[in-house]
């Protein structure tokens, strides 16, 4: 029986190849480097377990090129030092061909310096601007995510189409709100739209009625809130303990049934700009994205029984189009670089991507669109 | 309300100033209800700080994470059972059952009773119960139902949700609670006896190890009260505790530690300057002015508002 | 005792200057370049509270304030580094020297909270005041440190200027301990009245361990930022500060060998337990009450302790 086996499993491994018969084939190794634990932990959980998730996909098919994928990740926890040391780590010790991630702006900026001299492609998931910019500095950086500036233009977009010209902000003070904040206020003259009040909260506040109050004294036609977590959800409620009726948009990172389920009523009428992921089962059949969408939902589902989160998106087409690379390009640092920055029209989780060396990120502002949360679902508001 | 900035830009200089005072007024007294509310939750837990200090001259850094443990219980238990009430009590005294346990395992042992070594133990306690909290509910954050219903009431120019006002009525009853049990009942007033004079208190077989195991049930469940409360308000997470318990103690300084009075002034008070300060200086600054107070208090007059000499 | 000293301190220099020949990987350098700057920190932190029994839970502060000092002055203003070095030196003594003179006369818990609560403004300045600091996303593009032309850019020569500069902080602090004044603070430590009547001003002699240990706090920070060559706030919070009396109990308090002990343990432990990373804040938790309620002289003295206890207990009850 067992003789019957081993030759059993000798005949696979010689019809399976030359290289399979002699010694199993070293692994491509892929760092990932996520907030999973502490206050980005909503990013991290999702990102991780997203990458692991197709990493598997990919050795069930027999790997890339042939070889197999290993991929190592490791939790920063939202701390530069840890971020900074793990990133040394997946380059000196694991020998990592690349590294998706951090989970945030400040971890990438304090990874980058690391990763560009060790000329290792670093995939960030982080939605800062300075990351990839400007990206003839930094050759080895790119990014997933889509940048704030994308979400604010179509916000400003909608909001021009609706007549509504003065709006008051009120933006968290972490690195997620303060690069909205920047944003919300350089972009708005070239929309017309005139910012009447500009209120910041703290990520861990638990009440913003007082900055809402100020709001309601100011002539504003709608306030534009920028937070992540139960922060944004505690600012739906205080509008309207405050009988506030001026519309409430919500920045992308409210984008999720998590801060639905947290608003509960008083989320009813919200408007965010989201990436396709939340609506996409109703989205015509003739966008490119609904596929992918619905495949990753789907699997996301099946593997870890809970929805996928457009955060786990940033990873999801981060390690896409660092196989596609791979396949096309090998594992030579330079040529995997130059492959990456050649990305064209990769339809992604986040949207469809086409990088160039002036471009890092590839994305433009129709990954974006504009949904509304209507009985505690979110539907297409255009 | 869409057309109120037409309705600023009036041109008639003078009904537009009559309106902006109206106006103003009505945001100071919004500002109050939201300083209340918060001041209310602080004023328990300062309170929690307090009961403890008298009965053991230990400042329990634990404190915030009984208010998280009190609101993340009440919600869980809310999940299995949706009846409010069950949910409080039950929550209540599962943590209050907590504190017997911390008291039990963490204090009681220490041989060497300087405040650095319990400082650090408290602080390490805290660290601990915040971390077994993420563990056990992860780290997203939950929704406990109001009360009684979720209408805005509107109170004069400004407006409150019912929740502001469980939150001041029950304080204020536990408060007064609290008041009675230590001047009226035999207990309290043992306690009473152990905070003035320990030793005289043995000495008149004052079960003292018992006052010591009855400040932390009190103040575990004081804390655990005020989570609960404000948890439809502020949701609840496993985080939400540090900030509440460093607050909190502010507030037992500010007004003077030990002294029940000075802890619910000093949590009014520090609940208002905040919301008035995030209102008409700069909101980014909200937690800052709170610790700057607390600084200003701690360097001019350590003992606090209504505190005897340190 | 005192002659085991030479042997001690050579031992260590020596394998201090070795271990970069075993160590080839850039990876463990850095993680030796961060125990040399959380060590310096903790020196200093030990100074406050194992030898003069003041508490800080605010040390984080002095160690921002010397990393943005340093920051600022460099990458916005392209101020020479060493200088800016010496910025932020006098920047937190004084900050320091201010900041004491009502603090370090409360005691205990008030001492505790004012610390605390001078930690909490710090960081929400650094986290606000966005023209100055970058704000919550971080300053970048801080250049490394030079001397003479040659630039501290590498592990291994970040390695080499660490860890001399903590070499002669713990040697400067252990002559400290020795010295008279190191006595004095040993009776602050075990009596404030005590040491009063023995003609100590203790008043002053707190104030000056205060400011020498933020001292050291900001020279850390200024390392740490011309090493990660990026500063974010989040490295500054109370949490930080936390681990930094971790690291102090756990090597025990009163113990300038310690601190390197207690640095050392505290930075490795995350890195071997990158599996554990869920459990890393109950870790620290629960090292911070055991270590307290049972070891209240350190990991290293308490378990030396309870074996001493145990040995002579046998030896004595052998000869009884």
């Amino acid at each position: 029986m067992n003789g019957r086996l081993a030759s059993l499993v000798l005949a696979a491994l010689v019809l399976a190849g030359p290289a399979w018969a002699q010694n199993p084939p070293e692994p491509y190794v892929i760092g990932g480097i996520f907030s999973i634990t502490g206050p980005a932990s909503y990013l991290g959980e999702p990102e991780r377990n997203t990458l692991q998730m197709l990493v598997s996909e990919y050795n069930a098919k027999g790997g890339i090129k042939g070889r197999p994928l290993k991929v190592v990740i490791y939790d920063d926890e939202g701390d530069v030092t840890k971020a900074r040391l793990h990133a040394e780590k997946l380059i000196q010790k694991d020998k990592a061909l690349a590294i998706i991630g951090p989970s945030l702006t400040h971890t990438s900026m304090a990874v980058l310096p690391i990763t560009q001299k060790a000329r290792v492609p670093l995939i960030s998931c982080a939605a800062g601007i300075e990351i990839t910019h400007p990206a003839a500095e930094r050759q080895w950086v790119f990014k997933t995510a889509q940048t704030d500036a994308m979400a604010v233009n179509r916000i400003y977009q909608y909001l021009k189409k609706h007549n509504l010209s003065q709006v008051a902000i009120l933006t968290v003070s972490t690195g997620f709100g303060v690069s909205g904040r920047k944003q919300l206020t350089e972009q708005a003259p070239q929309f017309g739209i005139k910012v009447v009040a500009d209120e910041v909260f703290g990520e861990k506040d638990t009440d913003m009625t007082p900055q809402l109050t100020k709001i309601r004294n100011t002539p504003a036609q709608a306030v534009i809130c920028w937070g992540t977590g139960p922060a944004p959800a505690i600012v739906a409620k205080n509008l309207k303990q405050l009988g506030m009726k001026i519309p409430l948009i919500q920045s992308h990172g409210a984008a999720s049934k998590k801060f639905i389920e947290l608003a509960g009523d008083a989320g009813e009428g919200i408007l965010l700009p989201a990436g396709k992921l939340v609506i996409y089962p109703s989205l015509p059949d003739a966008d490119p994205q609904k596929a992918v969408l619905a495949r990753y939902d789907e699997a996301y589902r099946r593997a870890f029984n809970a929805p996928a989160s457009s955060f786990g998106g940033y990873a999801y087409d981060a390690m896409k189009i660092l196989a596609q690379a791979l396949e096309q390009a090998g594992p030579d640092p330079d040529k995997l670089r130059a492959a990456i920055e050649n990305t064209k029209n990769y339809v992604g989780v986040s949207g469809v991507f086409n990088m160039s060396p002036e471009d890092h990120n590839g994305l433009s502002p129709e990954a974006f669109v504009m949904v509304k949360i209507d009985k505690g679902e979110f539907k297409l508001a255009e | 309300m869409w057309g109120r900035g037409r309705g600023l830009a009036a041109p008639a200089p003078s009904p537009a100033g009559v309106h902006d005072t109206v106006e103003t007024l009505a945001a100071l007294f919004q500002y109050l209800i939201s300083g209340l509310t918060n001041g209310a939750i602080y004023a328990l837990i300062a309170l929690g700080f307090g009961i403890i200090f008298n009965a053991t001259h230990i400042i329990n850094f634990a404190q915030g994470e009984f208010v998280m443990l009190g609101a993340l219980m009440a919600i869980s238990l809310y999940q299995a059972v949706p009846w409010l009430p069950a949910a409080f009590v039950g929550a209540t005294l599962a943590v209050t059952l907590l504190g017997l346990v911390f008291e039990r395992l963490a204090l009681r042992p220490v041989r060497d009773r300087s405040p650095l070594t319990l400082i650090i133990i408290t602080v390490g306690g805290a660290v601990l119960l915040k971390g077994l909290a993420m563990l056990w509910w992860g780290k997203e954050a939950y929704n406990l139902p109001p009360f009684s219903g979720a209408q805005p009431l509107h109170l004069g120019p400004a407006t409150l949700l019912p929740q502001n006002l469980w939150v001041l009525g029950v304080a204020a009853l536990l408060l007064a609670g609290l008041e009675a049990f230590f001047r009226l009942t035999l207990t309290g007033k043992a306690m009473r006896a152990c905070a003035y004079n320990p030793v005289a208190a043995r000495l008149v077989g004052i079960p003292a190890a018992r006052m010591v195991q009855l400040s932390f049930a009190l103040s575990a469940a004081l804390g655990a009260a005020g989570g609960i409360l404000i948890a439809p308000l502020t949701l609840g997470v496993y985080d939400m505790g540090t900030m509440l318990g460093l607050k909190g103690f502010s507030a037992a300084i500010l007004g003077g530690l030990g002294s029940s009075l000075g802890g619910v002034l000093g949590g009014l008070l520090l609940g208002v300057a905040e919301s008035l300060a995030s209102g008409l200086i700069s909101s980014g600054y909200r937690d800052a002015v709170a610790f700057f107070i607390l600084l200003v208090v701690l360097f001019v007059r350590p003992q606090g508002l209504l505190g005897g000499k340190p | 005792m005192k002659g085991r000293r030479p042997a001690l301190w050579g031992g260590f220099v020596l394998a201090l200057a070795l271990l970069p020949l075993w160590l080839r990987n850039d990876y463990y350098l850095s993680l030796l370049n961060f125990i040399g700057i959380h060590t310096i920190l903790v020196v200093g932190l030990n100074l406050l509270m194992g030898y003069a029994g003041q508490i800080s839970l605010g040390h984080a502060a002095f160690f921002g304030v010397g990393a943005y000092t340093s920051g600022i002055l460099t990458a916005t203003y392209g101020l020479n580094p060493w200088l800016a070095l010496a910025a932020g030196l006098v920047l937190a003594g004084l900050l320091a020297f201010l900041i004491g003179i009502p603090a370090l006369k409360l005691r205990g818990y008030y001492l505790a909270m004012a610390t605390l609560g001078f930690g909490v403004i710090v960081y929400i300045f650094f986290v606000q005041a966005q023209r100055l600091t970058g704000g919550p996303s971080g300053l970048s593009g801080i250049p490394a440190l030079a001397l003479a032309g040659f630039a501290f850019h590498s592990p291994l020569r970040l390695y080499a200027l660490i860890w001399a500069l903590a070499l002669g902080l713990l040697a400067v602090s252990a002559g400290l301990v020795d010295s008279r004044l190191g006595r004095a603070l040993r009776a602050l430590h075990d009596s404030e009245a005590a040491a009063e009547s023995l003609g100590i001003n203790t008043q002053r002699l707190k104030l000056l361990i205060f400011v020498w240990s933020a001292l050291y706090a900001a020279l850390a920070g200024s390392l740490y930022a011309h090493t990660l060559n990026f500063i974010a706030p989040s490295s500054f919070d109370i949490m930080f500060s936390i681990k930094l009396v971790t690291m102090v109990v756990v090597g025990g308090m009163a113990s300038i060998w310690g601190s390197l002990l207690g640095a050392g343990v505290l930075t490795v432990l995350p890195e071997l337990l990158v599996v554990f990373h869920d459990f890393e804040v109950v870790i620290f938790g629960a090292i911070l009450m055991v270590v307290m309620i049972f070891l209240p002289r350190g990991l290293v003295r308490g378990l030396l302790d309870l074996w001493e206890y145990r040995h002579f207990r046998r030896e004595g009850s052998a000869r009884g």
